[in-house]
């Protein structure tokens, strides 16, 4: 497996006049037309429908062709409690969307598990997906939804995808052998969480 | 006539005792071992046809420790019928109703997926939420509210997807 070092810059001038340029360019093209996955979970899922909708309106914001399927989204919009049985499917569904991708976390349950402290809900779902923004609230009113994506508009503007490209930042590995490129791997993480999580012989003891 | 006389119409011969519930429903409690002959003769003699809900409540400091509840529908008479038995700790079996009512099969096999109650006669009596391999029941009162390794499957599910080499049989032909 080799790293992937695209289009190496040879000259001092790596980090020029013409990257910048073309990054404003792509971030610009990027940032007004996010593609929302709408996983509607639970009571979230009527807010997010309601921010889609003619009355919030976020087609103002170049994201309302929410699509269905992965293969056409970049913006997965997590909306709602994220049980234990759910996040197998959650983790393979961002799994399949293609790159760049962004998340948004809406609602305490999907931040943090909100007031399902309990033995079935995801104790926030930074355990198993990388966040770029959490939104608080129960559900979160549609217009705070909108601000995350303001928010991760000016998010995405700092972004320097070609820059990283012609400098030879590591985003991932092509594999020589199954012709793929493959994702540096997000890691299963249950420290991000306060959830106590007990083994089965620290429970007898109790 | 009220719903209590025709229970007890209907109810001749067997021991019950009618206790007070919050709400006004009348509500019978009755030894676990009547249980079975007793809903019959609600079915067929006191005309409650259609099986609410089964399920059990966890009295930890009590003995006998679990209460098991059914509740049942007269759609004729418009009244409700609840059905209370005491259950041992130590011996969690009750009779399934499922031959009465067929509704119960799912009932019946949640009551035990969460308070481990064994209903004997019940044809596939499995779990129906949590892991087939759980060695807990989640509501009962002594198991923690955070859960016993609640992410156990998902964590192997997780392993097994990063093992997973992509195509990798299609490289090698």
């Amino acid at each position: 497996m080799g790293s992937l070092k695209a289009a190496q810059s040879h000259s001092s001038s790596d980090e020029g006049f013409l990257a910048t340029r073309v990054d404003e360019l792509v971030n610009w093209g990027r940032k007004n037309s996010l593609w929302p996955m709408p996983l509607g979970l639970s009571c979230c899922g009527i807010e997010l429908m309601a921010m889609i909708g003619p009355k919030f309106d976020i087609s103002r914001f170049g994201a309302e062709a929410a699509r269905f399927s992965p293969r056409q989204c970049d913006l997965m919009v997590v909306a709602g409690t994220l049980t234990w049985k759910m996040a197998e499917a959650a983790r393979t569904i961002y799994d399949q969307m293609p790159d760049p991708k962004w998340v948004i976390a809406m609602g305490v349950c999907s931040s943090s598990g909100g007031m399902y402290d309990s033995y079935s809900v995801v104790q926030g779902i930074d355990m198993i997906l990388p966040v770029d923004l959490y939104v608080p609230g129960c559900p979160p009113r549609p217009d705070a939804v909108i601000d995350a994506i303001m928010k991760l508009q000016k998010k995405i503007e700092r972004e320097t995808p070609i820059k990283n490209l012609m400098k030879g930042t590591i985003v991932g590995e092509y594999d020589e052998g199954t012709k793929r490129f493959v994702r540096a791997p997000n890691q299963y993480n249950p420290t991000t969480s306060s959830h106590e999580v007990l083994a089965p012989g620290e429970y007898e003891q109790r | 006539m009220s719903t209590l006389e025709r229970i007890q119409a209907g109810l001749n011969g067997i021991t019950f005792k009618v206790v007070s519930s919050r709400e006004g429903t009348t509500t019978i409690e009755i030894a676990i071992g009547d249980a079975k002959e007793t809903i019959r003769r609600l079915r067929d003699a006191c005309g409650f046809e259609t099986n609410t809900f089964v399920t059990a409540v966890d009295r930890q400091p009590k003995t006998p420790r679990f209460e098991l509840a059914w509740q049942f529908l007269s759609y004729k008479h418009n009244d409700y019928v609840r059905v209370h038995a005491a259950v041992e700790a130590s011996h969690p079996h009750a009779p399934t109703i499922t031959d009465l009512f067929a509704g119960t099969a799912y009932s019946e096999r949640e009551c035990f997926d969460m308070f481990g109650i064994v209903f004997d006669g019940h044809v596939g009596l499995k779990r129906l939420l949590m892991p087939e391999d759980y060695d807990h029941f989640p509501l009962r009162k002594d198991f923690p509210h955070q859960g016993i390794e609640p992410d156990r499957l998902y964590r192997e599910w997780d392993r097994r997807r990063r093992e997973r080499q992509p195509l990798a049989e299609e490289s090698e032909s």
